[in-house]
């Protein structure tokens, strides 16, 4: 096998020696992670509020159009606070953020957060449901897959997700809709009747096609990385010194190759809940689904600025959270990044 | 006999599997004779000739009211009439070139600019790769989606913007997967030797880099390109593409949605066109990530493979 | 010499013990019905007794040794063959049977422990796992296991098993190898290659802890390894293998006194001494790869006995002279003289010139972390100075920065009197000219997107703006130069050997003239047939072309037959320095005088009846 004799010199060390700088990994991801996101978050805020400033002519105005008169515009104009400075109109956005004073919607007049609650807790419902159940499954089959590799079980578990996830969301949705609802079966309802600002639990037969739909658009990503996973771990050389060894099988999938798997499938897991904050957003409009994606795309058509900032900020947030869980959940699982030398 | 250095000739060359001038066209030849990569490469081509043909082709005028709303199919209304009396096929025929066409810009945009970004980031190491890789994670902080609904929501849904969002939303995803190859191969020995022939960061960047990252740009460029083509359809899903009454598969799809139970047809046309175009692309490229895993493979790997026989990889 | 008794204890005596380890016919093949790759493999082995199975790259040693305990990697079958331990034949077991031998009866020592021990688990689990999955085989788990750590010389203590295998050195982890595998006390244990990227002294204690492990349980053992001067000292039979068959095997002292198979006499003659001065030779070409092996005589392309009925029908195993030999010439190479190596006359520069190169004072580091310091350093003018060193040593570092790929340093560094800028990018083109380099690893120092041809020409381009016919023209002679012909110009790299691959870096090297030549571990991911080869012709080009040569290696046994001076590095800084004889035969510095003492040494074959005729390893009695 290889004929090398001695490992080359490194060009760059694998990890500063510096004492102390390196006791403790973990504490100084999170640090780290939390810094940026802190700064993230910032200048998301800051480009979100510029960027609604940067409507051409008055903001105003714009909302007003063709209702323009100066009186309305003036009035408008306070309560966006559009007269004072710019510097100081971020400010006051910003901590009201912090103490819950989001302003009012200008499209019905109502305070944001009343509006935004319950549409939040709806689609967190979603989210999670989704979360949950799709990672369960994607880890499920992507293992068999791994075992049975070859076989015609994993030739058509690949096939199938390489073609659903080339499938956007709102196929898929449309999809189930004709299959379950209106075309072929007429067993689900297509089109959820809540009214905004009900909560979703109140109605769970609601939730099945939504979740449906978000479920089959990520399974298949966790299911590749998993299988993925698993097949490097278990054609590594350390599962082969197992099976030198004579551990059993079962031992070894469980022991060995389980615990490798683990980490990069975290990763994909979480960004899967990433593209879940964009995918609520069409999966909603098409069920109309009475949460926080579909406020967005009624906002965006109102040009209801003060929503379209809060909910921009919470998605961005809710980003951040994700990222830095995801990163963290992996490092606990990689000891050899966890634990210096 | 053993111990003279006679010159040797050299081993019986390997059957030359690609062909070397223009590694990336023998890549491409390549993922067409794999199952996957044939079958990809015609269901996106067939989408393609409906998209660019079919308004050559079509019936009648995809604005004309000709017959009534949600009518059943016919004879001379092949797939009924839409949710106002128009011809669902001669929309269907006239609704995909625009969609195809602003695709391949924002694809073109964003691997241009996230190529140019990530390449640089890792070469010039230091100061650049920290902001560009920031800006990266700013960027990245926001959805797709919902990055472009922003844009759209302040600016009106007017197309360039919409090609300009979605590209530039792809260039960050791009910036890292290139800078992390870059990364990859500035560090090896040849690249070394480069800047010891005194060349200047931009000539290798160009000569020594560029032609090593030929094969992950292709993969990359095949996922943005289908990306492109989802974000871009779920956008005028929603209602920010073409203005009506122009025909646009993603707004069709909308549009019709009331009538399903009516004439399904008007919905289950476009849909499918997007799915088998959204299919074919990726599958397509997912066959071309496969090949270039053999001619990517790292060299020693290569070299170790070679003692065991072809056949091992 | 002193140390290097082969493991015969005084109770066990050859040919009086039970035989371990029975071999015949044993054949894998490449999936259902390809080539082989190796074939009618047989050898015995007895209780204490260790075998040497010896061979470069793509010969199948390893494939044979996983075949040992009914293993094959993926794609290979094993197809034929018995392989009966204890009396058993594992490849006729049904998987439980054989998966409860397996660790148990035979074990299996790694040559990757830092690969084969799973970094998410922590090494104490591991080793108990080793016991764990043979219930029975041991009556007291954990007692068993602080006792195998003691005798492999680990520390037995509650905090060795609870770390994670990357918090350890590459020592320990081969050590916890070792134990691992002798923990349920295996009738017959296989090594692959287990010192391969240990330092030499590292080396040295591991192969002690082999062979006291294997004397104390008297245990049959397989040693895997490429290395011919380490199994020289722990080994008292050995097979050599090529392209899949074992073409000579028998006692050591026999098989690497007086080789008589044309490729064990040519393999002999590469291995490197570090007592002696000689000019290394090499084979030329390559082995066959499997499906591409001749209907004779895999060896019969590359072998000057051959004739007609060698290349059509493939040899029989012949017994003579106490050893089997597969070659249908062995008679006349018998015959044949086993040709002394030549010795190498090294002259000694006249100490007025100008150095080549000089540094004076050099330190270097990474960060915060110090690489080099105060380096002094002389190249003369047509001389080669070795710079020899162990991992961590500095001695990449050093090359680096005389280069300037390495720019964080100080000091002076003088190229013919004139100082050097620290960093590649601030030096004149002629300076960069003048003064080249060769990376140790030829799959990565050649564009795998150019041909040969561009990468050669490449320096032309650069530093002389040569015109393309020029160009075309002066790369044609630097390839000859190496001994490659023009129809090496439109190959690409991935269609080349690392021995040609090599040979092309050198060429690229050496097409612009330069005055000094910086040779980083060249040989080090190359067999010791290819070495020679490229040892050889680079010692030729020094000296035909009188420049002066950097030779950086850690393989102690290569400087005599290269350079006339050398310099030994430890934790950056010079140890010791001067010419070669006088630093080798009489080191000043105890790290020195180590090193020299750990190397393992395989003495030269010489004409029958000197002392060089025998090796160190001769048996008590016959």
């Amino acid at each position: 096998m290889a004929t090398a004799t001695a490992p080359a010199e490194p060009t760059a060390p694998a990890e500063p020696t510096v004492p102390g700088r390196n006791e403790h990994p973990l504490l100084m991801l999170t640090a780290r992670r939390l810094g940026v996101g802190v700064v993230t978050l910032l200048v998301v805020s800051m480009i979100v509020f510029l960027a609604t400033e940067v409507l051409p002519g008055n903001a105003a105005y714009a909302v007003l159009g063709r209702n323009a008169n100066p009186a309305r515009l003036h009035a408008l104009e306070r309560q966006l606070h559009l007269n004072q400075g710019l510097l100081s109109q971020y400010w006051t956005w910003l901590s009201g953020l912090f103490t819950g004073k989001l302003g009012a919607s200008l499209a019905n007049g109502q305070p944001v957060w009343g509006l935004a609650e319950p549409r939040l807790i709806n689609s967190a419902v979603l989210v999670l449901v989704t979360g949950v159940i799709g990672t369960v499954v994607g880890v499920a089959l992507g293992a068999i897959a791994a075992l049975r590799k070859d076989s015609w079980f994993d030739h058509v578990t690949s096939v199938v997700a390489l073609a659903v996830t080339s499938l956007p969301e709102f196929i898929v949705a449309i999809g189930l809709i004709i299959l379950f609802s209106t075309v072929v079966l007429h067993l689900l309802p297509a089109v959820s009747l809540l009214p905004p600002g009900v909560y979703a639990w109140s109605q769970p037969e609601l939730l099945i096609l939504p979740v449906a739909t978000l479920v089959i658009v990520i399974v298949p990503y966790i299911f590749r990385m998993m299988r993925a996973a698993m097949i490097e771990a278990l054609e590594s050389d350390y599962v082969e010194m197992a099976r030198l060894k004579g551990v059993p099988e079962w031992r070894i999938v469980l022991g060995h190759a389980l615990p490798n798997s683990i980490a990069p499938t975290i990763q994909v897991i979480g960004l899967n809940f990433l593209y879940l904050a964009g995918g609520v957003v069409v999966v909603e409009y098409v069920f109309n689904y009475p949460g926080i994606g579909q406020g967005l795309v009624f906002a965006v058509s109102n040009r209801d600025i003060p929503v379209i900032q809060f909910i921009v900020v919470v998605l961005a947030a809710f980003y951040v959270c994700v990222n830095i869980g995801s990163d963290v959940i992996a490092l606990l699982a990689t000891p050899r990044r966890r634990i210096p030398r | 006999m053993t111990g003279t250095a006679p010159v040797i000739p050299p081993a019986a060359p390997p059957p030359a599997v690609l062909t070397r001038r223009h590694p990336w066209l023998s890549v491409l030849w390549s993922a067409v004779r794999t199952p996957r990569g044939a079958a990809g490469l015609t269901m996106a081509l067939l989408v393609v000739g409906v998209a660019v043909i079919g308004p050559a082709v079509s019936p009648h005028s995809p604005t004309d009211l000709v017959t009534l709303t949600f009518a059943k199919p016919s004879g001379q209304f092949p797939l009924g009439g839409d949710f106002l009396g128009r011809d669902v096929l001669s929309r269907v025929l006239n609704g995909g070139w625009l969609l195809l066409l602003m695709a391949l810009a924002a694809t073109a945009i964003g691997i241009v600019v996230g190529a140019a970004a990530g390449m640089s980031a890792a070469y010039l190491h230091g100061p650049p790769d920290g902001i560009i890789m920031r800006t990266v994670d700013v960027i990245l902080a926001f959805p797709q989606l919902v990055f472009a609904l922003l844009l759209l929501s302040l600016l009106g849904p007017k197309l360039w913007l919409i090609v300009l969002a979605v590209g530039l939303s792809h260039a960050p995803a791009v910036a890292r997967v290139i800078r992390s190859a870059t990364l990859d191969i500035a560090e090896r020995d040849y690249v070394k030797v480069a800047e010891l022939q005194g060349m200047r960061p931009a000539k290798v960047m160009a000569k020594e880099i560029l032609p090593n990252l030929v094969t992950p740009l292709m993969v990359e460029a095949g996922l943005r390109l289908t990306y492109s083509i989802v974000i871009i359809a779920g956008l005028a899903f929603l209602g920010f593409g073409q203005p009506p009454p122009a025909a646009n598969w993603g707004t069709m799809i909308n549009e019709n949605r009331i009538g399903l139970q009516l004439n399904p047809w008007a919905v289950i046309a476009p849909a499918v066109l997007i799915a088998l175009l959204t299919i074919g692309t990726n599958t397509f490229t997912d066959a071309v990530a496969r090949v270039t895993i053999g001619v990517d493979r790292r060299p020693e790997e290569a070299a170790l493979l070679d003692d065991l026989g072809p056949e091992q990889a | 010499m002193p140390g290097h008794e082969h493991i015969r204890g005084p109770a066990l005596r050859p040919g009086e013990n039970e035989v371990r380890l029975d071999v015949r016919g044993l054949e894998v093949r490449l999936g259902q019905a390809g080539p082989d790759v190796v074939g009618d493999v047989s050898f015995t082995v007895e209780a204490g007794q260790v075998l040497g199975l010896v061979g470069e790259s793509g010969s199948g040693k390893t494939t044979v040794v996983l075949a040992l305990l009914g293993h094959a990697r993926r794609g290979l079958r094993i197809s034929s063959g018995e392989v009966r331990v204890d009396g058993v034949d594992l490849l006729r077991l049904p998987a439980a049977q054989l998966r409860a031998v397996r660790g148990a009866r035979v074990a299996y020592v790694p040559q990757d422990p830092s690969a084969a021990l799973n970094p998410a688990l922590r090494v104490g689990t591991q080793l108990k796992e080793a016991i764990r999955v043979h219930p029975g085989a041991v009556e007291d788990p954990d007692g068993r296991i602080r006792e195998v750590l003691q005798e492999a010389h680990l520390d037995s203590s509650p905090e060795l098993l609870r770390r994670y295998p990357h918090q350890l050195s590459g020592g320990q982890q081969q050590r916890v190898g070792l134990a691992m595998a002798f923990a349920c006390r295996p009738s017959l244990i296989v090594l692959d290659e287990p010192t391969t990227g240990l330092d030499v002294s590292t080396q040295r204690h591991v192969l002690d802890t082999i062979r006291s492990l294997c004397a104390a349980y008297g245990v049959a053992a397989v040693y895997v390894s490429h290395d011919l001067a380490v199994v020289g000292g722990l080994v008292s039979d050995v097979a050599v293998m090529y392209a899949g068959r074992i073409i000579e095997a028998g006692p050591t002292a026999r098989v690497f006194g007086e080789p008589l198979h044309p490729y064990s006499r040519g393999l002999l003659s590469a291995v490197p001494s570090p007592a002696q001065a000689t000019r290394l030779t090499g084979i030329d070409g390559q082995p066959p790869r499997p499906g591409r092996r001749p209907a004779g005589c895999s060896f019969a392309p590359r072998c000057g006995f051959a004739t007609e009925e060698c290349r059509s029908r493939q040899p029989e195993p012949v017994l003579i002279d106490a050893r089997t030999v597969r070659c249908a010439r062995v008679a006349q190479v018998r015959e044949s003289s086993t040709g002394v190596a030549a010795a190498l006359g090294h002259t000694v520069p006249a100490a007025e010139e100008v150095p080549v190169l000089s540094l004076r004072d050099v330190s270097a580091g990474y960060g915060r972390r110090p690489a080099l310091s105060g380096i002094d350093l002389n190249v003369p003018a047509e001389s080669c100075v070795a710079v020899v060193g162990e991992s961590g040593s500095g001695k990449t570092t050093l090359a680096r920065c005389i280069v300037g790929l390495h720019r964080n340093w100080t000091g002076d560094i003088r190229f013919e009197d004139a100082p050097l800028a620290a960093s590649a990018r601030d030096r004149p083109r002629q300076v960069l000219r003048r003064v080249q380099y060769v990376f140790q690893n030829p799959y990565t120092s050649l564009n795998p997107r150019k041909t040969v041809g561009q990468i050669v020409a490449q320096p032309l381009e650069e530093y002389l703006r040569l015109g393309h016919r020029e160009r075309s023209q002066r790369a044609a002679r630097a390839l000859a130069d190496v001994s490659l012909g023009a129809d090496f110009l439109p190959r690409y790299p991935d269609q080349l050997s690392g021995g040609e691959r090599q040979r092309v870096a050198i060429a690229r090297a050496l097409v612009a003239e330069p005055d000094l030549l910086i040779c980083d571990e060249v040989t080090s991911a190359l067999d010791v047939s290819v070495q020679a080869v490229i040892v050889e012709l680079l010692r030729g080009l020094q000296a035909d072309r009188r420049i002066a040569m950097i030779f950086i290696t850690h393989n102690l046994a290569l400087v005599r037959s290269i350079a006339q001076s050398v310099v030994v590095l430890r934790d950056g800084a010079v140890v010791e320095s001067g010419p070669v004889g006088q630093v080798l035969d009489h080191p000043v510095d105890p790290y020195t005088a180590r090193l020299m003492q750990d190397v393992p040494k395989l003495t030269r074959p010489g004409p029958p009846g000197t002392a060089q005729g025998a090796t160190a390893a001769e048996p008590a009695a016959p």
